[in-house]
Parts: structure tokens; sequence; C-alpha cells
């Protein structure tokens, strides 16, 4: 009974011991394991695998923000698009409301009067005449102006065809501007500001000449000489067709008078 | 206040602005635009039915003139607190100052670029 109870004793003896060898192999692995961690020596295909990890992510990084420049650059393309197609825009429904405007009569004095306003509000002039070319004298003669406190004798203004500024714009049908800036020159009658001829295809019927520009308007834009030019060959239309108008419509009532005569008589 | 729409007065003795006024105003959808061709014609238009949501106005103009408008609007006590836009040549600090000071909420100089006019409306009405 007591060799049986030995037995037992020694078995359970042996369990402890192999269960106390294993926690001690155990312990050692673990003391290895927070050794090397602690020393900060992680293995090698670790250490490859974080570089490529790195090394990929900083790539995608950089193609990222390649990118992000890209973009900001074509944003700024379609900013600087939309503000030109948006200035376009602007011209064009000037250009449409003015044309509209000027051809939307065939009274001579009311056509000057559009003409007048389109020149103030969408030149931007204060001072200015519009001289139309008498082709039997040559004479170019203001027929309207504006501004005549600002430069006086513009409401007389007349040049000969082909003398001076004025004459050789009507002669030539060439614009003319100056750059106060760059020419520095002094604004005379016979130095306008700008001069644009009023031309029906290459027919000058007269001219505009510009003095000076309202105070918040510096100089001409790079958009206003083609702008001048566009309203100022419709202005030229508009001039002549009412001109005709008026004309053929006095020759008409002095004709009709003369009709009413030879029947009133007979 | 939404941006569409919105009904203006577009007070202006020239056709051709008012025109050209109006014509930029269309961006704005479905907006209403009444016209009127001076101060008092303005008033008559303020007075009818449809209730305007931003004035437009030229300060020389005969009759009656912009700013005469502009402080007879603001003295009203129904017509007070509608917006108003000064378009006008008188591009002086002092005009500014002067339709400003008499409660005009903006001033524009001519020539008018569009988006400048549509960007101050847009303002004024958002608030």
């Amino acid at each position: 009974m007591s060799e049986e109870r030995a037995e037992k004793f020694l078995e359970l003896f042996n369990k402890g011991k192999e269960f106390t060898e294993e926690l001690l192999r155990e312990n050692q692995r673990l003391r290895y394991r927070v050794a090397t961690l602690e020393t900060g020596e992680p293995n090698a295909d670790e250490i490859s695998r974080l570089r490529a990890e790195i090394q990929q992510l900083t790539e995608e990084n950089r193609r990222i923000q390649e990118r992000f420049r890209e973009v900001e650059e074509e944003n700024k393309d379609f900013a600087n698009r939309y503000i030109e197609i948006e200035e376009q825009n602007n011209n064009l429904a000037n250009l449409y409301v003015a044309s509209y405007q000027l051809h939307s009569t065939l009274d001579f004095k009311e056509v000057i009067t559009i003409v007048q306003e389109i020149v103030i509000n969408l030149i931007g002039a204060e001072a200015f005449a519009i001289l139309l070319l008498d082709e039997k004298t040559n004479d170019l003669r203001a027929i309207a102006c504006e501004g005549e406190d600002v430069v006086p004798g513009v409401e007389n203004l007349s040049a000969r065809l082909g003398e001076g500024i004025l004459g050789s714009v009507a002669k030539t049908g060439e614009s003319y501007y100056i750059n106060q800036d760059v020419d520095g020159g002094r604004v005379t009658l016979e130095k306008p500001l700008a001069a644009v001829p009023l031309k029906i295809k290459e027919h000058v019927i007269g001219l505009i000449a510009i003095y000076k520009l309202l105070q918040q308007k510096d100089s001409f834009s790079a958009v206003d000489y083609e702008l001048f030019s566009l309203l100022a060959a419709h202005a030229a239309t508009a001039i002549f067709s009412s001109k005709l108008y008026s004309q053929s419509e006095r020759k008409l009532n002095t004709i009709q008078s003369f009709l009413d005569l030879l029947t009133t008589t007979s | 206040m939404p941006l569409e729409n919105a009904n203006f007065l577009v007070v202006e003795d020239s056709p051709t602005m008012r025109q050209l006024i109006s014509f930029s105003l269309k961006r704005f959808k479905n907006a209403k635009i009444i016209e009127a061709v001076d101060g008092v014609d303005a008033l008559k238009k303020l007075s009818g039915p449809e209730k305007i949501d931003l004035i437009l106005t030229d300060i020389n103009m005969p009759v009656m003139d912009g700013l005469k408008l502009v402080s007879l609007v603001r003295q009203n006590a129904q017509l007070k607190a509608i917006p108003i836009i000064i378009i006008t040549t008188e591009g002086a600090e002092e005009d500014r100052e002067r339709g400003l000071a008499l409660g005009a909420n903006a001033y524009i100089s001519k020539p008018i670029q569009s988006s400048h006019l549509i960007k101050t409306i847009s303002e004024l009405l958002a608030v």
C-alpha cells in the first residue's frame, strides 16, 4: 500500500518537474523576445518589407502631389478661361444691344442720339464728337458732340479730308489711337485720344473723335479697340440709312406737294 | 432671398442702357424686369402691384434724378428695405459717397461690366 503511494507521489513529482522545466523554457523564450524587441533589431525580412512599403507610399505621395498640381493648374486655366468667356459674353451682349438699338429706327436724330449714348455708356467717353463727311466739299463737320465744357470748341469741330489726324482717318479709313502714358502728348482738338472712322465697307462717311474718357476709365482696354470698331461699323450703316431715309422722305413730301398742286390747279 | 424669380426695377432714361442692363439681368432665372424712364416713373412702378426686390438706377435723368429717387425710397416705410444699386457715369469718389450716404447699397460706374453687376446683385439678394 505504501509502495503504491510512493509510486503515485513519484509520478506526481515527475509531472511537476516537467511542468516547471516547461515554464522555465517559456520564460527563457520570452526573455529573449523582450531583449530582441528592446534592442530594436527587427528581423531583416520585416525591415525590407517596411522599406518597400515606405518607398511605395512615398512614390504614391509624389504622384498624388504631382496630379494635385496638374489639377490645380487646370483649375486655374478653367478659371481664367471662364473670366475670358464671361468678358466676351459681356462684349457680345453690349454689341448686340448696341446694334439692335442703332438699327431700331430710321430717324436720323434718334440714330445720332443712340450713337452718343453708346459712346458714353459703352466706350466710356466724356468728351467726343461725331463728324460726318460732306462728299461735295470734302469737309468733315461735327453734327453732334458731348463734353463742350471739358473740351471747348468740340461743338464746332471740322477738318478737311486728308488733312491732319482727323482728315487722315477719314481718308485712309484707319483708326487712330494715342496712349496718353506712352505718347505723353496733350490732347488737342486736332489731336484726339482716338478717332474711329464710320465706314460702310471701304466707304468712309464720317468719324467719331474721342477727346476725354470718363474719370473712372484710365485708358482704352484691348477689347475696346475691337468693340469700338464694330460699333462704328454699325453706327455707320445706321447713320447712312437713316440719312437716306430722311432725304427720300423729304423728296417724297416735295413730290407729293407738287402733285397736290398740279391736281388742284388742273 | 432666392436669386430666382426676383423682380428688378431698372430706372434709366437711355433706352440703350435700359436694354443693356435688362439683358444682363436675364441671367437670373425667371427674373422679371420692370423698366422706368426716370425717378417719377420709378415711384409709380414701385407703388404698383409688383413687389420689387431690387432697384437699379441711373443718376442723371430728366424729371427726377436717381439721387432724389434713392432718398425718397429710403424715407418710405414700405419701400425702404429694397436694395438699391446706382449705375452712373459719375465716377468721382464724392459722387459715390453721396450716393451711398443717401442710402444706396452699391454704386457702379459706367461702362458697366456685366459680371460685376451680377456679382453685386447676387451679394445683395443673398443677404
